[in-house]
């Protein structure tokens, strides 16, 4: 680089000098799930990373195959676990695109409804382990707090709090139940002024910003090269929401902002998903004032056989872009599920966002990304 | 032999006392601190074992002796037995110099007793010195461990704990200028003279001498060596049941030191706040209890502290120490000898 650069002699180290190799996990406190990181450090410095993943592999496209079109869905529950009612919305959607199944007017305003409160449920934890691994115990357990709220509220309405199984081929498996709308309600009146109570304890924190700002920088060119959605995305300024690029379900009849980053950097990402949830907030209201009569399930046979083709279906998951891209043979089980999961997208920027950074900075970076190893390892 | 230790028939009296209180301050220390940080975070904290799990202390003890006890084939054996008792003696050692009462705290039999086991001159010094030694705890223990994570732990918590230790003698230095003594009897009794605790003329070193103070304990937002999230357990991440508890205990016990010796030095040790207003009502009081008000004050903020507060970086920790403390404090230093010096023309 420099022409003037000493001679070799001169560089030549008298100490020798070594990377030490870490290896972070797959049994470690904060690298959310089973992830192996496996880290090369200069001192306390990042030169080098490797991400090991499968640990949690458990071939549910393969089991998918064997399984009815219907009968594949709860397994599709147990990939992003924080966030089932999604990963059910985007395949039973994939399916009902494949089998041109109408979904009522009713079914798509719960179903909205139940898939926000997700949101919100897995952004909660997503806040409370970020802030966790970076310390501040208490917001952890705020969070969960609220969570129990959502998952309340799921197990009235589905029966499980978390493998929900929330939905079906055509609609939902039953009407929502009496309270519902009273209790969701309640919910949103709370959660407003505690996520002002969350933002209290940390975004105006010197301690805080000086973990998060700065630290795992992304620019919108180099994140959607990556392959980077969801908040991941959006906090480096893309304002890319599959809600509003590709409407599905009834999310083009409400209003809500797109919440984006300008750094690119964790703190950025931050206020991108707390947005989110107030915007999530947003949404439900709305949902729930124009909630129509009617159906809560289309008519669907009960063994469920599409035409053959191909059909690609993707939403906006809490985590990013969540697609499933069915094949299907004419049979009653599909030919081929391919899930496409944000958080295994997500993942790749690891190398590139911990590179120069400190060991310190590498939890708050894989809490940043969101990801959730039940969805990379399928 | 009993001859030999006669003369010391008191200070061997006031030891053994003071073990136990001190021993049980530590165990309700790590009570007060599940209950206060569980009600911070809307918890109950233990409610089990005893009224609101007041015998959750002495359940943990249980269990920590009968645990099973581990040393890792490939540590080293001596610096690994070694590693918690360096740890931990240093840190009872310190409280035979703190006063915990004036000179004529309590009378029994005729005969006045003081608040404290030992006043020496260079009571402070002896203290700030003491207290460095628990370092060599961490860094042996780390070593000896063999591993990785303690090995980073052990790193992080010699490279802080030694930083922090220039300030915070920078900061003592001024109470020292005001009360011409190291020894702590003495600086206590220079506050009642003056009428000021010397927090309000040294607010700055005060200050100072705090934030060092929790970051010298690793305690939140300092906690670096054993930030769990990322090093699991830090130094102490191979070590198990009552090893364990040494290092633990000696965490504990070093917070109760930095209390006593902030209420000592910044907060007039035993004396009453606002005298004369006070002192008609409330001058059957002993001193102690004044003093472990504002022993407790501290701990309270220590536990909210952590309550509260995300952790440092490790670079950004050095920076804060470097770059503002150390300052900071030697100015401090210069501005109180001038005022000195100026007022004692």
């Amino acid at each position: 680089m420099s022409n003037t650069a000493p001679p070799a002699a001169a560089t030549a180290p008298i100490l020798k000098e070594d990377v030490m190799v870490l290896n972070m996990g797959p049994q470690h406190p904060s690298t959310h799930g089973v992830l192996r990181v496996i880290l090369k450090l200069d001192g306390e410095k990042i030169v080098d990373l490797d991400c090991d993943i499968g640990y949690l592999h458990r071939g549910i496209e393969k089991i998918a195959e064997n399984r009815s079109y219907t009968g594949a869905a709860p397994y599709m529950d147990r990939l992003d676990y924080i966030a089932a009612v999604s990963n059910n919305l985007a395949y039973v959607g994939a399916v009902e695109k494949l089998a041109g199944v109408q979904v009522p007017p009713k079914a798509q305003h719960v179903r909205v409804i139940l898939t926000e409160l997700t949101r919100i449920a897995s952004h909660l934890l997503w806040l409370g382990t970020h802030a966790m691994d970076i310390g501040a115990l208490t917001v952890f357990l705020y969070c969960f707090r609220e969570r129990e709220d959502i998952l309340n509220i799921l197990e009235m309405t589905t029966g499980a709090r978390l493998t929900t199984n929330a939905f079906r081929v055509g609609g939902l498996a039953a009407d929502i139940p009496d309270g519902f709308v009273e209790k969701t309600r309640a919910f949103c009146d709370l959660i407003g002024g505690r996520i002002d109570e969350y933002e209290g304890l940390l975004s105006a924190n010197r301690i805080w910003l000086s973990r998060t700002r700065g630290i795992g920088v992304i620019n919108a060119g180099d994140a959607v090269a990556i392959g980077l959605s969801g908040p991941s995305l959006r906090g480096s300024g893309v304002k890319w929401d599959l809600r509003k690029a590709q409407p599905y379900e009834a999310y083009s009849k409400f209003e809500f902002d797109i919440p984006t980053g300008a750094n690119g950097d964790t703190y950025d990402r931050y206020l991108v998903r707390l947005e989110e949830m107030r915007q999530a907030k947003r949404i439900i209201l709305q949902a729930l004032d124009g909630m129509p009569e009617g159906d809560f399930r289309a008519k669907v046979p009960r063994v469920l056989k599409p035409p053959a083709g191909e059909v690609y279906h993707s939403i906006e998951a809490p985590k990013g872009e969540l697609g499933f891209y069915l094949v299907s043979d004419g049979s009653a089980n599909p030919y081929r599920v391919r899930i496409k999961g944000p958080s295994f997208f997500n993942l790749q920027a690891m190398r590139r966002l911990c590179i120069g950074h400190f060991v310190a900075d590498v939890v708050a970076i894989i809490g940043t990304l969101d990801i959730v190893l039940g969805e990379i390892d399928r | 032999m009993l001859e030999l230790f006669k003369p010391y028939t008191e200070e061997l009296v006031k030891i053994v006392i003071l073990l136990a209180l001190i021993s049980l301050a530590i165990a309700y220390l790590t009570w007060l601190e599940r209950k206060v940080i569980g009600h911070i975070q809307s918890r109950l904290g233990p409610m089990r074992v005893g009224w609101h799990g007041l015998l959750q202390p002495i359940a943990d003890g249980i269990k920590f002796i009968i645990k099973e006890d581990i040393i890792p084939a490939k540590a080293d054996r001596f610096g690994f037995i070694l590693a918690p008792l360096l740890a931990f003696i240093p840190a009872f050692i310190v409280f035979a110099l703190i006063p915990f009462d004036g000179p004529q705290a309590f009378t029994v039999g005729g005969k006045t007793y003081s608040g404290y086991v030992a006043d020496v001159d260079i009571a402070l010094l002896f203290v700030m010195a003491i207290t460095s030694i628990c370092v060599l705890g961490l860094i042996v223990g780390g070593w000896a461990s063999n591993s990785k994570y303690p090995l980073l732990g052990a790193l992080r918590s010699v490279a802080q704990l030694v930083s922090y230790e220039i300030p915070m003698g920078l900061s003592v230095m001024g109470v020292v200028l005001m009360a011409g003594s190291l020894s702590l009897v003495r600086i206590v009794q220079a506050q009642e003279r003056l009428g000021w605790w010397f927090f309000l003329p040294q607010l700055v070193g005060f200050v100072i001498y705090f934030i060092c103070g929790v970051a010298e304990t690793n305690r939140n937002p300092f906690d670096l060596p054993e930030a769990e999230a990322e090093l699991v357990g830090g130094y102490h991440t191979e070590y198990s049941g009552f090893r364990f508890a040494l290092f633990f205990l000696a965490e504990y016990a070093n917070m109760i030191t930095i209390s006593a010796v902030a209420a000592t030095l910044f907060l007039g040790g035993w004396l009453m706040p606002f005298p004369s207003l006070l002192a008609p009502y409330l001058s059957w009081v002993p001193g102690i209890v004044w003093f472990s008000l504002k022993v407790f004050a501290f701990l309270f903020l220590y536990l909210w502290f952590r309550g509260t507060f995300p952790r440092y970086r490790f670079d950004q920790l050095m920076g804060i120490m470097w770059k503002i403390l150390l300052p900071v404090a030697i100015a401090n230093i210069l501005v109180t000898a001038g005022v000195m010096l100026y007022l004692n023309r």
